[in-house]
């Protein structure tokens, strides 16, 4: 490599296509993640569960293995069912919020501390492509740790109890991958938007917890207060976990939500207020974006 | 040889009417013009709207009406080829404290477009070529000033732009950093592979880089002049200071040889000499005249007239 050369020259090479550029941003995220050691073990630690999950579908289908560790009939402890899933899900998405305030932070901060964020928007790139790119990091972590686990155990337990059993749960696969969805964004979202206007990152991820939290104690004392049910739209793990069921169960649910993202019983509210609450949310992240995302403050 | 000359003059940058508003308030007024030089000046008063312009064509900010022309590029309909062509070196700190220069400027290189292998080649190359080839492993929050202002040139030439906007390049450098940075500056204008645009409000930058010059003023154009013209027209450009009150017969004496002359302050007399006189003339006039010549200076009008008189100006007009 010519590291030597002193002179300015011109570039007449070939250009990458655009949708390659748009891999530039994760590739270096992913570079950076790695050298956090903490978030490394981290990562590999939310497999735990899935693993756990994987063996408990193994041991139900073999009951050879059940003898030999003197647990027969220990197959019936465990139904692989919705509740199964929804508590996989439910559980692995805890683990997401985690990881999402650990790195979600890192993501925009940086870039606006010091006006970089210029320099990425004066080359062919745009703000949306941007946003695009800082949400693909957090989107690929999240997958790898939400429904691709989820949906390999689907196709695990389809092979071992038959392909019937797949066709007659093929919602619990589809709630898997778009119940997963639905959360990813809502914490890729809210983590850039903090990230954005948060510039210390302890204080973003902390925020991140806060909002959860906060927002659900806020939502209680309304429901308290005023004796009603709608403080609950201001509770994020409870439209979440209202989203989730229906769309595991559809219309007729016969759980009221997956753990840590669990509705009360009897202070249900319709499903359009929770989806109505959740893309609200969103919006509001998006907007919280696009006033901090530009390639030059406007000073009115 | 023709068609180097066509690309010569074909404008770098057309102001078609460009206006951008901030809510109410116009920032830029309709400007009108077309840019060909190898390397134009912005001058400017801070709030004139240099930065503004520069951001409007980066298509930071969307222009309320009219429209600007890239090297034939429309900011409007086409703002990804446009930045395509453009490398920015923004006015403020503009980098990512924990990541290595070299890392940075490689980023950035392929953001443009660059294959991988391609841009970490040219960012250490851009590296070298700004003088921070030492350093270019280490966290760019541990820089100087200096160093970070040669790093936002190694970011703004590694991807190989047509066009390089400097938006105050010598902001904050004490005095040999800013030599250097003037330096490169004129030696990748001299290689003249591509065009650059200095928008600073110090006129010996833009004098020491420029070939044209455009003056903004409150949003609008105040001046746009070509400075080698000018250089140019003012080799016959003198200043005299002559001893006691100025004689009128001389100040006629001298306009009979076809001169034109101005009272200047202090008794001094500004005279544009003819083509083909000599300055020996004006002597023998003196002489004539019993006129004593204490002092004669061929007066450059510097930029510094130029935009002086471009501020002062009600009109906006020289």
């Amino acid at each position: 490599m010519a590291v030597y050369k002193k002179t300015y020259r011109p570039y007449e090479g070939a250009l990458t296509a655009h949708w390659a550029r748009l891999l530039v941003i994760p590739r270096y995220a992913f570079e950076d993640l790695h050298r956090r050691k903490f978030l490394s073990v981290f990562f590999f630690a939310t497999f735990l569960y899935p693993l756990i999950c994987a063996i408990i579908i193994y041991v139900q289908h073999n009951a050879s293995a059940l003898s030999l560790i003197g647990a027969q009939g220990a197959q019936h402890l465990i139904s692989i069912n919705v509740v199964f899933f929804l508590s996989l899900l439910g559980w692995q998405s805890m683990m997401a919020l985690f990881l999402a305030a650990f790195v979600g932070p890192s993501q925009v901060s940086p870039d606006l501390a010091n006006n970089a964020l210029s320099l990425y928007l004066a080359r062919p790139f745009s703000r949306t492509e941007y946003v695009l790119s800082k949400m693909s990091v957090l989107v690929i972590l999240l997958s790898v740790m939400t429904w691709v686990p989820g949906l390999l155990l689907f196709g695990l337990e389809s092979y071992l109890e038959g392909w019937s059993w797949a066709v007659d749960h093929a919602r619990i696969a589809s709630g898997l991958f778009f119940g997963a969805w639905v959360w990813i964004l809502l914490l890729a979202l809210l983590a850039l938007a903090l990230s954005a206007w948060v510039k210390w990152r302890a204080a973003a991820g902390a925020l991140m917890f806060g909002l959860f939290f906060v927002l659900s104690a806020f939502g209680a004392v309304i429901n308290g207060v005023e004796r009603t049910n709608w403080g609950h739209l201001f509770n994020i793990s409870y439209l979440v976990g209202s989203v989730w069921v229906w769309l595991f169960e559809g219309g007729h649910p016969t759980t009221n939500g997956a753990v840590f993202f669990r509705a009360p019983r009897g202070e249900t509210l319709p499903l359009w207020t929770s989806w109505v609450g959740l893309a609200v949310l969103a919006l509001i992240c998006l907007y919280m974006l696009a006033r901090k995302i530009r390639g030059a403050e406007v000073v009115r | 040889m023709a068609e180097e000359t066509a690309q010569e003059m074909a404008p770098v940058i057309e102001l078609d009417g460009l206006e951008v508003r901030f809510g109410d308030r116009v920032i830029l007024k309709g400007l009108k013009a077309s840019l060909t030089g190898r390397s134009i000046g912005l001058l400017g008063p801070n709030g004139a709207g240099k930065s503004t312009l520069l951001n409007a064509l980066l298509g930071f900010h969307q222009p309320s009406a009219g429209t600007a022309r890239i090297l034939g590029r429309d900011i409007r309909r086409e703002p990804r080829a446009v930045r395509s062509l453009i490398g920015y070196m923004p006015e403020n700190d503009s980098y990512i404290a924990a990541m290595s220069g070299v890392r940075f400027v490689r980023l950035m290189a392929e953001l443009a477009g660059l294959p991988k292998s391609e841009a970490l080649e040219r960012a250490h190359e851009a590296f070298f070529y700004v003088g921070l080839g030492e350093v270019r492993y280490r966290a760019l929050g541990t820089y100087s000033l200096g160093m970070k202002q040669a790093a936002k040139l190694a970011q703004a030439i590694a991807h190989g732009p047509k066009l390089l906007f400097l938006d105050e390049p010598t902001n904050g450098l004490d005095p040999p950093a800013r030599l250097r940075m003037i330096q490169l500056i004129q030696e990748i204008r001299d290689r003249g592979d591509l065009h650059l645009i200095v928008s600073s409000h110090l006129l010996r930058d833009v004098e020491e880089c420029c070939d044209e010059v455009l003056i903004l003023k409150d949003g609008a154009i105040a001046a746009f002049c070509n400075l080698e013209e000018e250089r140019r027209a003012n080799r016959r450009f003198l200043e005299m200071e002559t001893r006691g009150e100025l004689n009128g017969n001389f100040v006629d004496a001298i306009r009979g040889l076809g001169c034109e002359t101005a009272p200047g302050a202090q008794g001094r007399l500004k005279v544009v000499l003819p083509e083909g006189l000599e300055v020996r003339r004006l002597y023998e006039i003196a002489a004539a005249q019993d006129v004593q010549i204490r002092r004669l200076n061929h007066r450059r009008d510097s930029l510094e007239d130029i935009f002086l008189k471009a501020m002062e100006a009600a009109d906006g007009r020289l």
